[in-house]
């Protein structure tokens, strides 16, 4: 098993998840974050005074999928947050050791 | 009690009406005190709500961490203002004799014994000039927020409502000696200069937030929530109609009621006249329109028509107005550059446009003389600067006026009330 940790833009989630459906994917774990890559802050101006902004907001996906549809998800998730700008996110790909669904008690792939 | 005077106020108006149409009858001793009664109460109360306009325009302003304490600070100074008006700050203000300096310190009572004397019931007064005083107060808050210690600054604010604004509103409202020479209709230098004067010592005396400066540069500390402080700022506007139109203090006769209608038309325009200016300037020197700006354009607009909001014709108010606008919009990073912390913009807003709207009066009323207001503003800025100035070192040297450093970057809730404003994750 595979997780997959996705950081994207916010405006890019609801085309993420809808591609993900699509692909028969069953959950994923959402979170607001902040940070900043290659794109770096930018500057703004707040009551005359410009500032930089650090952070950026981006939105954080979770999802534990099993190891033959990594690959297909991955790339579903690259080709739909993609903008061809800077700052457009990065995807992780980390070994899963166990997954259990709470009400069940399954464990593995089941439990996905 | 209200019921019965609403009434008897909606019955004088037909007859008034009816009256007009013909022959425009006197008015009745009764329909006077009656009208005059009701203006002072229904303004009072949304000069009382502008309570909750400061209230919400300076909790959208400071950072989360700070939003339930600059609650607590603002009813609390309004309960500070209502009892110190009564201990001695009424009879302070009016019990000062023609041409005196300082009227009586005694505690108010009501006094209806010759009410067509008087032309209004005295509690309504009480009530009406009570709500300005804490006007002033409201506006020192905002400036000093995020960093202030709760009691010293309600110390001062007793000393602001009971002391300091009402002897200087004696000089003028009372009848002192500043009467004859110098015209504030309803407060440009009286109420918000003098507030803003208090804010401007405070601020001196408490210092910037930590990191505000850091660097040698300005770190702008964005707010909480800019709805809210939208909100407050329409707040404030509505109840600016009771500020003006009350201060007309009669509504007893048709030119009076002409008078208050004129009033609220103008107050309205020259608020108008600030948001627009804002909105132009800050897109032409940031390319991009700042939304606190352009609220404190609405307030700037709005102090500077306070001084005489009757006389000028509505191009002028508008004008007038825009000019407050376009003070706000220079004062702002002016202020950032003198490294004074300034939290919500109340010093431009109130004393920065407070001076303009006064200075501005003698451009549309006979009588009123550059000298005499000039006079006014100095006589009022030194007594109110200086007493704050010493009030606040005196605090400082004492309690001491300022969290700190670590409660200031916990933030305030935490460190003075033990809680968080917006508490989503405590539990479900």
């Amino acid at each position: 098993m595979k997780y997959i940790i996705a950081v994207i833009k916010p405006q890019k989630l609801d085309d993420v998840r809808k591609g993900l459906v699509e692909l028969g994917i069953e959950g994923m774990t959402v979170s607001d974050v902040k940070g900043f890559g290659r794109q770096k802050g930018h500057s703004e101006v707040y009551r005359g005074a410009e500032y930089q902004v650090e952070f950026m907001p981006k939105v954080k996906i979770e999802i534990g999928v099993e190891d033959s549809i990594a690959p297909v998800v991955v790339e579903k998730i690259r080709s739909v947050a993609k903008t061809d700008r800077i700052g457009d996110g990065k995807i992780f790909v980390l070994n899963l050791e166990e997954a259990v669904r709470v009400r069940t008690g399954e464990t593995g792939a089941a439990a996905l | 009690m209200k019921k019965p005077a609403l009434a008897a106020a909606a019955m004088t108006a037909v007859l008034t009406t009816t009256a007009a149409a013909q022959d425009v009858a006197p008015a009745t001793d009764t329909s006077v005190f009656v009208f005059n009664s009701v203006l002072f109460l229904i303004s009072g109360m949304v000069v009382m709500f502008m309570a909750a306009g400061f209230c919400m325009l300076e909790v959208g302003l400071v950072r989360a961490k700070n939003a339930a304490t600059i609650c607590l600070k603002n009813i609390a100074l309004y309960s500070t203002a209502g009892i110190m008006v009564y201990l001695v700050g009424y009879n302070l203000i009016y019990g000062v004799s023609e041409g005196g300096f300082i009227g009586s310190f005694s505690a108010w009572g009501a006094d209806d014994s010759d009410p067509t004397g008087t032309g209004y019931a005295a509690s309504s007064d009480w009530y009406f000039q009570m709500v300005f005083v804490a006007t002033a107060a409201s506006i020192v808050s905002g400036t000093l927020a995020e960093r202030i210690k709760l009691f010293p600054f309600l110390i001062f604010v007793a000393l602001l409502t009971g002391f300091i604004y009402p002897i200087q509103a004696g000089w003028v409202w009372g009848g002192g000696w500043l009467d004859a020479r110098f015209d504030d209709f309803a407060g440009s230098t009286l109420v918000h200069s003098t507030g803003g004067w208090a804010a401007l010592a405070g601020a001196l005396v408490l210092g910037a937030r930590d990191g505000k400066f850091a660097e040698g540069r300005v770190h702008p500390m964005p707010g909480s929530s800019l709805p809210l402080a939208t909100l407050g700022t329409f707040i404030l506007w509505l109840g600016w109609f009771g500020f003006n139109g009350g201060s007309q203090l009669a509504l007893g006769t048709i030119d009076d009621a002409i008078s208050v209608a004129k009033i609220f038309v103008n107050t309205n325009m020259a608020a108008c006249g600030g948001v627009m200016t804002a909105i132009i300037l800050t897109q032409l020197l940031y390319k991009k329109v700042d939304l606190t700006i352009v609220l404190n354009g609405a307030i700037g607009g709005l102090v500077s028509i306070t001084a005489e909001p009757l006389q000028p014709a509505i191009w002028q108010a508008i004008l007038i107005g825009a000019v407050g606008g376009a003070i706000v919009t220079f004062a702002i990073p002016l202020l950032d550059k003198l490294r004074i912390d300034d939290v919500v913009g109340a010093i431009p807003a109130h004393l920065f446009c407070g001076i303009w709207g006064t200075l501005v009066v003698p451009l549309t009323n006979d009588g009123v003389t550059i000298v005499g207001q000039l006079i006014g503003v100095a006589a009022i800025g030194v007594f109110v600067f200086g007493v704050s100035l010493a009030v606040w070192q005196a605090l400082k040297m004492t309690l001491g006026v300022r969290a700190s450093s670590q409660q200031e970057r916990a933030g305030l809730d935490k460190s003075e009330l033990g809680l968080e404003a917006y508490p989503e994750f405590v539990s479900g």
